[in-house]
């Protein structure tokens, strides 16, 4: 490792150690940088060095029957993916890849951004997210010092759950070196119901009252009008089923019987295509295609459509969205302005509770407005007290989550 | 073995009666327990190992009493003791001679049922079991189901991460929670969360979740409600060794079956269980597994058949299926009684809570038997098999001069060799002062370090619920993080428990 090159190659826990020590006493500061998929996520704060995860990379425990699996943090997601799916394994969580958002191979992320952000996919409702499947983890904190939290167990209560924490900070409080992971069997198979002829608030009020039925569907999402195939006529609401074949076309009989009261008509995806689609969902593909602002929401699930309607409302041009989370998560792309129409998005969110998150736009406009969700003053406050406790000097992600830190 | 907590402070017990007249101005006199008699009821919690007789208990009833008590705490710099329902099995909330001691009991209304986002929102006294039973009638349930959960309170189960016998599926407290309102140590407000599913900024929520009470009081939880599965059935299955049940549940993972909830039992328990109640568990068996499939029917008679053929490839010698909810129920009740039963060999039990990967099942019994022999007591296991949760359940009477020494050194000897598996303390009692001096086993000090630096930038006075789940006490100003208030450093010198 050159320690004044631009770009450090991190090889061990130890060398990011030597390097973060070192920066902290020059009150220098990183960026971190795993496949740098999600370079342009966050607010625009160029740092003067990066940290390079890429070198500290393969998965070092993999037991199927305990249904663990640990990985450096640079290992790629495709490789662990790959693995898991050879033992008929899963991250249940299906990480979204942000390869769509902002161009780059698909799956190449690593698992430590992948963590580092808690990307998690349409399966959130009955699976949970990435920060549900994080058992332990490796990091080296802002102050240079090796720390381990959790474990490689189910069920452990042993100190604070830091894995909550580091999960989704954004490189912001510690580099992650080894990440400890559940894994979870892969469903037999899945099939898709789709419900058409309803429109987007209809639609969306049928996936609440599927995912209160005991039929463990896992994914609800809906699709509006005029993404081709999907939809070209009219929005398209989807309920995804999974387990053994016997059970996934019993509950989907039963899940069309019990709707049926609602006046749409039925499709149903094999397979394949039902795959398909829940990969564009989880991507947010008909969304981040289009070019423009992508603004990310996550709201109660019955709000979903009233925050959607009250900035139709307030004139936002909004260039295409879509429902995921039964309504609880609101893709946007928006016709591109300097402010990223961030106070009407915000205050439509606000109304409501909940937050919103500016996912791609230019520098420009990711320096001069707060790309994640403001918080109310004490809350401010315990969130830098908390990034402070881990790195006290800002070395790490200077200015990507917050201006003041 | 004498517990070490941190030295009472001689001008906090010399100014109790103006702390109180202050109280008084926070609460009406039904909310303050003054007298020694009164108090005394709330010396210990679940773990009855250790008492201590709180300065003063305060039962708050709304969010502005328990902010205006923090407020004042933190003004006076006493210490504040969290405390729910008292069902720690840990000490999580065992009082502080020189501490408040608050009870959040009086925290006791659901607020709202939210069927359209399949939450509700409670108040932190609320009993886990009253959640379920008020949303019952819509078929749904709160899922995590600690063994205690007809009278722990939903914001000790929050403080302590509980889980129950349903974790590997449904997962434990923190996966089953959307939003907290916490009141500060210094009497601010901050919620967390809310009806979205997930955070704005850093996992907050996630963090207070398993806290031991160490960071904030929880005012309002917003729990996530699931529909009930359409049916659950039950495997009993006996094993002529524990080596063979191991492989069973290793087997039943392989498949890609995640069973509701999958329990083990040994030998001892077995006995114990079939003399105290009887269910019709084999005595022949060396173990006994207890599978519950649930989800809609088809799919759990088909896992059933699957569930039944690794059973009898596994060198099952006896396999029972539950054909009715009766009879499932006969299945459970047993390993309900566990607890009770093994009463009935020895009047007093110690519960150990270690997890361990599970294929190391076999030499960790077989380590915790030798153990056993070396301190001359016997233990009994109930396993949460599937997520290798283990209660080795300490044997011993208290009124043997020296078995309390012994249960607690032999316990903590099991603890050692859960870790030593690349298991850990706790899955879910929490470490409270139980296992506060085992921390070291698991975590070196910069570990902990950090963990402390946590706790600093939640309380940095350390008043609230000191002495628990950390074996030093550390200035925060050690750490450069201290904000020193009126001049006043909390810890003379810093005691080493």
């Amino acid at each position: 490792m050159d320690p004044a090159a631009a770009t450090l190659e991190i090889r061990d826990a130890a060398d990011a150690a030597e390097a973060i020590s070192l920066a902290r006493s020059r009150n220098a500061s990183f960026a971190i940088v795993g496949a740098g998929s999600k370079k342009r996520l966050g607010r625009h704060a160029p740092q003067p060095r990066e940290l390079s995860t890429k070198a500290l990379s393969g998965v070092s425990l993999y037991e199927p029957e305990e249904l663990v699996l640990s990985a450096r943090a640079g290992t790629p997601l495709r490789e662990i993916e790959e693995l898991l799916d050879a033992h008929r394994q899963q991250l249940a969580f299906e990480p979204m890849d942000h390869a769509r958002l902002f161009g780059g191979a698909t799956r190449s992320a690593t698992i430590g951004g992948v963590i580092a952000v808690n990307a998690s996919g349409p399966r959130r409702i009955k699976a949970g997210a990435a920060r549900d499947h994080l058992l332990g983890f490796q990091c080296v904190n802002g102050r240079g010092e090796i720390v381990k939290s959790g474990g490689r167990v189910m069920k452990n209560v042993t100190g604070y759950d830091l894995s909550k924490l580091v999960c989704g900070s954004y490189g912001t409080l510690a580099l992650l070196t080894e990440v400890t992971l559940k894994v979870l069997p892969k469903p037999e198979t899945q099939e898709t119901l789709l419900l058409h002829g309803l429109d987007e608030a209809q639609g969306l009020a049928q996936l609440r009252r599927a995912s209160g039925m005991p039929h463990e569907a896992s994914s609800f999402a809906v699709v509006p009008a005029g993404v081709t195939p999907l939809s070209p006529e009219g929005a398209v609401a989807a309920i995804r089923i999974e387990g053994p074949q016997i059970s996934v076309a019993m509950r989907r009989d039963a899940l069309i019987a019990q709707l049926k009261d609602c006046g749409a008509s039925f499709d149903v995806l094999d397979q394949e295509k039902s795959a398909g689609l829940w990969a564009e969902v989880r991507d947010a593909a008909p969304v981040v295609a289009r070019s423009g602002q992508i603004w990310r929401l996550s709201v109660a699930p019955s709000d979903g459509f009233k925050v959607v309607e009250a900035l139709r409302g307030a004139g936002t041009p909004i260039l295409a969205h879509l429902f995921d989370w039964a309504g609880g998560l609101i893709w946007l792309c928006l016709e591109p302005a300097l402010n990223a129409h961030a106070e009407t998005v915000r205050s439509a969110v606000d109304a409501y509770g909940g937050h919103a998150m500016l996912m791609r736009a230019s520098e420009d406009t990711r320096a001069r407005v707060e790309v994640f969700h403001p918080q109310p003053g004490p809350l401010a406050a315990l969130t830098k007290r908390v990034k402070e406790s881990f790195d006290p000097a800002h070395v790490l992600e200077r200015g990507r989550m917050r201006a003041e830190f | 073995m004498t517990l070490m907590m941190p030295a009472p402070e001689p001008e906090i017990l010399a100014n109790r009666d103006a702390l109180i007249a202050l109280l008084r101005d926070i609460l009406p006199e039904s909310g303050l327990i003054i007298d020694e008699t009164a108090r005394r009821a709330f010396e210990c919690d679940a773990f009855t190992m250790y008492r201590a007789l709180p300065l003063v208990v305060v039962l708050p009833e709304t969010v502005a009493q328990v902010r205006a008590i923090m407020a004042l705490a933190a003004e006076m710099n006493v210490k504040i003791v969290p405390r729910g329902a008292g069902t720690s099995l840990s000490g999580g909330s065992m009082p502080l001679v020189d501490g408040i001691l608050l009870g959040m009991s009086k925290f006791d209304r659901i607020l709202e049922i939210d069927y359209d986002n399949r939450c509700a929102r409670v108040q932190p006294g609320v009993q886990n079991l009253a959640i379920s039973k008020a949303v019952e009638a819509k078929g749904f349930y709160y899922a995590p189901d600690p063994s205690s959960q007809i009278a722990c309170s939903i914001g000790g189960n929050v403080a302590e991460n509980a889980g129950g016998v349903h974790c590997l599926k449904y997962g434990l407290t923190t996966n089953n929670i959307l939003g907290l309102e916490v009141v500060l140590m210094g009497g601010e407000i901050v919620r967390l969360g809310g009806k979205h599913l997930d955070s704005e900024a850093y996992d907050l929520m996630g963090l207070m979740t398993g806290s031991e009470g160490l960071l904030g009081v929880v005012t309002e939880v917003t729990v996530r409600i699931l529909q009930k599965p359409a049916v659950a059935r039950c495997l009993l299955v006996g094993f002529p060794s524990v080596n063979a049940g191991a492989r069973f549940v290793g087997a039943v993972i392989a498949r890609g079956v995640i069973p509701g909830g999958m329990e083990m039992m040994d030998k001892a328990t077995i006995h114990a269980v079939e003399r105290f109640q009887p269910c019709g568990y084999p005595l022949d068996a060396e173990a006994i597994v207890i599978v519950e499939l649930d989800g809609a029917q088809v799919e759990v008679d088909h896992l059933v058949g699957v569930v039944e053929e690794i059973a009898r490839s596994e060198g099952a010698t006896t396999t029972k299926i539950s054909n009715s909810e009766s009879e499932r129920l006969q299945f459970w009740a047993g390993r309900k009684n566990a607890f009770p039963a093994v009463s009935c060999i020895k009047p007093d039990y110690l519960c150990m809570d270690g997890t361990i990967p599970r294929a190391r099942l076999p030499e960790v019994l077989e380590g915790m038997d030798a153990l056993a022999s070396k301190y001359g007591l016997q233990v009994a296991n109930v396993f949460h098999a599937g997520d290798g949760n283990l209660h080795p359940l300490i044997l011993y009477d208290a009124s043997i001069e020296g078995d309390v020494a012994r249960a607690e050194q032999l316990g903590f000897d099991i603890l050692r060799l859960c870790v030593s598996v690349g298991g850990v303390l706790t899955g879910e009692h929490g470490v409270g002062v139980e296992k506060r001096d085992l921390m070291g086993e698991m975590f070196n000090e910069i570990d902990l370090d950090q963990q402390l630096r946590v706790k600093c930038a939640f309380d940095p006075m350390s008043r609230l619920n000191p002495g628990k789940v950390f074996p030093t006490l550390h200035r925060c100003a050690e750490f450069g993080m201290m904000h020193v208030v009126g001049g006043k450093t909390p810890f003379p010198e810093i005691p080493r428990f």
